[in-house]
């Protein structure tokens, strides 16, 4: 063993306390508006927004709680992430299980088919107009249908399905399963972590989706939590102060407390799916790493 | 089996691909798309004399430089930093939270700047106001736009970023490094002569990628950021076509300024993929 230099020692001080700071640049922010969004009006009048206020209340929440509005569209994103997330997950699979298995003639040409699309994109206005002539405008089918397979995730997919041995499948073809129970039985079991890989992305995609919404819904008791964030902290309207317009018996709290709390709102819920899925995310971007 | 997802890519991705006929056409939404008159190259024609190509060029580019230059760097110093760090459990948590802003809304990111930065009560603002230091106008100005953009990149995406490399760098066989420190070389020259090189394809090809990409500027951040102060510095290809299109309904006309930027990617794309296989790394594609 070789004792470390006075050199290396500095180097290993100097470096921990560069990505301490970096992790704070990262953390604080959150920390700020969590902090924010719990101070009492009178603390935020007197000393605005501080890490660590000493009087604490849940006006915030309270009347955001009571809005109708952020109720009903913080609804609609759960709705949109579990139903769209399931839809991606269904798509997905029934094409990628086809296009890796060698038997089936048409998959090279289908996989160009899909390649291109990755490189070339009719753009947004072609792409809205084929959404409007579908008869999608100011429907949830907008959000979760024009989606429904990212063709990344799809070759990802695909690539972990072929490296499952063959070995399998003929054996379970000579027990008698059809390609749907050869794919439910036995493929699926065997590929549970990538499962819960794409399951993460998909999900954390729909929860955040914003810019569809602005496209493709004008309604806006439609609107999913990401467009209602954008009009109450970005644009400051949407009705905020206004109890009547938001659908809340309670006096509306400062501004900024209503503001730091939808941001909270909007932000936690996806962040506790991060924890979980946590364990699985080296490997699933590793797998992205894995040749097409 | 293939069936639903087939239909999804031909009504989904193929069809708007036949849609951008409509670039040449005066695409008329009463008359449909089949009945809209031909007018050949009067759109593009229109949109290259427009001093507006000029800006949404120059804004692109400016922003893609800045990208390069002052973000694309910095995934690559923190995995490089991460990879000296001996104490697993402290690697891991700031791994945790370094990769947390990345799946988080563009909403919630230009939502919390504003909160931070916004010149009526923004937290940052009223630091610098209560330290003595003048107001800056951070959301509104033309100045501040880049900056500002860059600054979210790299809080958003930078520990995300360094994924890739680190990967790259577990694949470094440590008796290298036994070996270098048996001949007596300091820390500095272990990153220099053995990390370093390990990652150098990784970092040669995402740069191709990254240019390949060049004109992607990341468009849900960009209209969020934009407002009437700032257009002239922010407008970019995808937000022209967004407000031309959607708002002011020229379909032709932005359909035209979309096609025109999805061939040129496309070019690009192709180029930065065959330079890559000229260096002798892996294409992509």
């Amino acid at each position: 063993m070789i004792r470390p230099t006075l050199g290396s020692r500095l180097f290993d001080i100097v470096n921990v306390a560069m990505l301490v700071v970096f992790a704070l640049f990262t953390i604080v922010p959150f920390l700020f508006v969590l902090s924010g969004s719990f101070t009492a009006s009178e603390e935020l009048l007197q000393r605005g927004v501080v890490l660590f206020p000493t009087k604490f209340s849940l006006d915030g929440y309270r009347y955001i709680f009571s809005t109708k509005t952020i109720l009903w569209s913080l609804g609609v994103t759960v709705y949109i992430t579990v139903v769209g997330t399931l839809i991606n997950l269904i798509f997905t699979t029934l094409t990628a299980y086809p296009l890796a298995r060698n038997e089936f003639i048409g998959r090279k040409p289908i996989m160009m088919l899909v390649l291109f699309t990755m490189l070339f994109s009719g753009g947004m206005i072609p792409t809205f107009l084929v959404v409007k002539s579908l008869g999608l405008l100011n429907s949830y089918a907008s959000l979760l249908i024009p989606g429904a397979i990212s063709a990344f995730n799809l070759i990802i997919l695909r690539n972990f399905f072929q490296q499952l041995p063959d070995g399998l499948e003929e054996a379970a073809k000579i027990d008698g399963c059809n390609d749907y129970q050869i794919l439910v039985r036995i493929v699926l079991p065997l590929s549970l972590p990538a499962m819960a890989t794409f399951s993460l992305f998909y999900a954390v995609g729909h929860w955040n989706t914003f810019f569809n919404a602005v496209l493709y819904i004008n309604d806006n008791t439609k609107w999913p939590i990401q467009v209602w964030l954008r009009q109450i902290v970005i644009l400051s309207q949407g009705g905020i102060g206004d109890s009547q317009q938001m659908g809340s018996d309670y006096v509306a709290p400062p501004g900024e407390v209503i503001k730091m709390a939808v941001i909270i709102v909007s932000t936690v819920p996806i962040l506790l799916v991060y924890p979980f899925l946590q364990k699985h995310f080296a490997k699933g971007v590793l797998l992205g790493s894995v040749k097409g | 089996m293939i069936a639903p997802g087939l239909i999804y890519f031909i009504l989904f991705k193929y069809l708007p691909m036949w849609g951008v006929l409509i670039a040449f056409k005066d695409y008329l939404p009463f008359r449909g798309f089949w009945d809209s008159p031909w007018v050949g190259f009067k759109h593009f024609d229109r949109f290259f004399h427009d001093p507006v190509f000029w800006l949404l060029l120059k804004n692109t580019f400016v922003l893609a430089i800045y990208n390069i230059v002052f973000f694309f760097p910095i995934p690559i110093v923190i995995a490089l930093m991460l990879n000296e760090l001996r104490i697993e459990w402290f690697k891991r948590s700031i791994q945790t939270a370094i990769y947390i802003p990345h799946f988080v809304s563009w909403v919630v990111v230009v939502g919390m700047v504003y909160t931070f930065f916004s010149s009526e009560g923004g937290i940052f603002t009223n630091m610098l106001v209560d330290a003595g230091l003048p107001k800056l106008n951070f959301l509104m100005s033309n100045d501040w736009f880049r900056p500002m953009i860059i600054l979210e990149v790299i809080w958003k995406e930078s520990g995300w970023g360094t994924i890739i490399f680190l990967a790259a760098l577990s694949g470094v066989d440590p008796t290298l490094y036994e070996a270098a420190k048996i001949d007596g070389a300091s820390r500095y020259r272990q990153l220099w002569h053995i990390t370093l090189p390990a990652i150098r394809s990784t970092i040669v090809i995402l740069f191709i990628l990254r240019l390949g990409n060049f004109l992607d500027t990341g468009f849900e951040q960009i209209f969020l950021m934009l407002n009437s102060t700032n257009r002239q510095v922010g407008e970019v290809f995808d937000t022209y076509v967004y407000v031309n299109g959607v708002q002011q309904g020229q379909f032709s006309f932005s359909t035209a300024v979309g096609l025109f930027k999805s061939l040129v990617g496309l070019c690009l794309v192709l180029g930065a993929n065959k330079a890559a296989k000229k260096l002798g790394e892996q294409g992509v594609y």
